[in-house]
């Protein structure tokens, strides 16, 4: 309960600091009221077309990354599961890297998140066919672990083919994640299939608690697996799908945020899920904050933010895991 | 009244018959011993019974949704897995959510399941420990009580006393004893001849797929059925105290 309330708190404290950051000159006051008071003038439009988007964007990518990675660990009992291990976001990747060379992004302005949706729509699809719809976890991580491996060859032939340094570099930049530049548009593609997502997602609490007896006693208690692992699979792919979709690849958060917030939900799998998409949340509006305040002039990616401070936070981690002897 | 009922029950894996032809019925009150020598086809029987294996035949279990199966029996499988570094009571309590609407908070009820169980296993005292802290044979007893927490009319293990200490070996079959005299049924696999002599109402001997005994502890565990189930001698005795069953050597 206290880290319920603690959480929400520090989402809410966050993303009024997102949305009085920026490189436009406004005082914290004025921006505020211009967001919620509207009128004429460049105060309004900056905050209500690229303030707003962009910390909504942080609030619905980070809590779905979170989300996703509590629920991927949970169901593979395993700490160092990522919603990027079921292909999707890879897959997404793609789609998305392919709209760039083929010019499909630059064409309309939808181009680029609709084929990263294709994208992800079908590494599913394939994961799903691979997998096949009875079976263990261990074939949705084989069957995971090879369409990424694939989506990710098919990137690099891309990039390897590019015709030209400046389309390379589109490609490159637009793969380590951003959130800067995105409108209200990016926030109606996301939103809906994120909702979607999530919800499918918070009915798996039960089903993640019981596999922590394992499969078999799992499914003794009434959880029914294959329904599980269809629901898990869905609802991760529209979730990440979306999110890299409109953001592009932001690791570490849903690797980094379930792991950190672990041992305040006394480790059920269940509990961690509210607990870590309200965390990853918190962790990516900090993060896009940061990359705005560090180095206002260049444009640094959140996804290289995220790497930087997930990793070492990672390797922490690791050595406290290693001190208490599991 | 009936709370298994196998018939003309098989299970096949890839295109190999595993386990054939199994007729039986448990009746509440019974407390039933599954033996035979590794790979005779105990664990394929219970996880087929409870619909976990794909099956031919008939299994009254097998044929419930879901939902009332968790009703009906709890399951111990021989994989004594714990996933997550949860504290003992959250792990027992994982035991009443087939009880349990979606709003899944615990009610009096399910508070009171958990702690006769805790209290059943020897637990008590270990309530707030983490389970993946505590040693072998004390997750063992905590993931019994999980089963036993869970309520059902019929329970089924999968080796439940195996890496248990003489101590608890005992104390166990006598709790799963005891649950049978208040007419629940409990179904275990064991090795412990002995154990199994002295604590089950009834003895199902599996070998290589088939049933090849079903009755009293007396009626099976004859000195030839141990000698051509087990390729052991065995000294075999009823005493005052009930049978004692001693296996002594190999039959060359």
């Amino acid at each position: 309960m206290r880290l319920a309330v603690t959480l929400i708190a520090l989402v809410a404290v966050l993303f009024v600091a997102a949305l009085v950051t920026g490189p436009a000159d406004i005082g914290p006051f004025e921006s505020l009221l211009a967001l919620i008071a509207g009128g004429e003038g460049p105060m309004p439009l900056v905050m209500r077309e690229i303030r707003l988007p962009r910390a909504l964007l942080a609030v619905l990518i980070g809590g779905s990354l979170g989300l996703a990675g509590a629920a991927m660990q949970g169901y593979l009992r395993n700490p160092l599961a990522d919603p990027g291990l079921i292909g999707v976001s890879g897959s997404a990747a793609f789609g998305a890297v392919l709209a760039i060379q083929t010019g499909l992004a630059a064409a309309f302005a939808l181009g680029l998140p609709l084929a990263a949706l294709g994208g992800a729509l079908f590494g599913v699809f394939a994961v799903l066919v691979l997998a096949g719809p009875r079976g263990s976890s261990l074939t949705l991580i084989l069957a995971g672990i090879a369409i990424s491996a694939l989506a990710g060859a098919f990137t690099s032939l891309v990039l390897n083919l590019a015709p030209n340094p400046f389309a390379a570099n589109e490609i490159v930049f637009w793969m380590m994640g951003s959130l800067a530049d995105r409108s209200m548009t990016h926030v109606w593609i996301a939103l809906p299939l994120i909702l979607a997502g999530a919800l499918m997602l918070a009915t798996l609490s039960r089903g993640l608690d019981a596999l922590t007896l394992g499969e078999d006693a799992a499914e003794a208690m009434g959880i029914s697996l294959r329904r599980l692992r269809l629901t898990l699979i869905f609802g991760t792919a529209a979730v990440v799908g979306a999110s890299t979709a409109v953001a592009g690849a932001i690791g570490f958060v849903g690797l980094v945020v379930p792991h950190l917030l672990r041992p305040f939900v006394g480790s059920r799998p269940g509990a961690l899920l509210w607990a870590s998409t309200l965390g990853g949340a918190a962790m990516l509006l900090a993060a896009d904050i940061a990359v705005r305040i560090i180095l206002p002039a260049r444009d640094l990616k959140l996804g290289v933010v995220t790497a930087l401070v997930g990793a070492p936070l990672f390797l922490h981690l690791i050595y406290r895991t290693r001190r208490d002897g599991l | 009244m009936s709370l298994l009922t196998l018939r003309e029950f098989g299970v096949a894996r890839h295109q190999c018959d595993v386990l054939r032809n199994v007729e039986l019925t448990i009746d509440s009150g019974e407390m039933v011993g599954i033996i035979g020598p590794n790979g005779a086809g105990k664990t394929t029987l219970m996880r087929g019974a409870l619909g976990l294996l794909a099956h031919r035949g008939e299994s009254s279990l097998a044929a419930m949704t879901p939902r009332e199966r968790g009703r009906a029996v709890a399951w111990m499988p021989q994989a004594r897995e714990i996933a997550w570094p949860v504290d003992v009571e959250t792990l027992v309590m994982l035991g009443r959510s087939p009880h349990m609407g979606l709003g899944r908070r615990p009610t009096k009820t399910d508070h009171d399941a958990v702690a006769r169980a805790l209290d059943r296993m020897d637990l008590t005292g270990l309530r707030s420990r983490t389970a993946t802290q505590l040693s072998g044979g004390e997750q063992a007893r905590v993931l019994i009580a999980r089963a036993l927490a869970q309520d059902t009319p019929l329970l089924m293990a999968d080796e439940p006393i195996a890496g248990l200490d003489p101590a608890h070996q005992i104390a166990t079959m006598q709790e799963f004893a005891s649950l049978a005299s208040e007419g629940r049924s409990v179904v275990v696999s064991l090795h412990d001849l002995g154990l199994a002599a002295r604590h089950c109402t009834r003895l199902i001997v599996v070998d290589k797929g088939r049933v090849v005994a079903d009755g009293t502890p007396v009626d099976v565990l004859t000195q030839e059925l141990i000698r051509d189930t087990f390729g052991i001698s065995a000294f075999v005795q009823t005493t005052p105290e009930g049978l004692v069953v001693q296996p002594m050597g190999v039959v060359p």
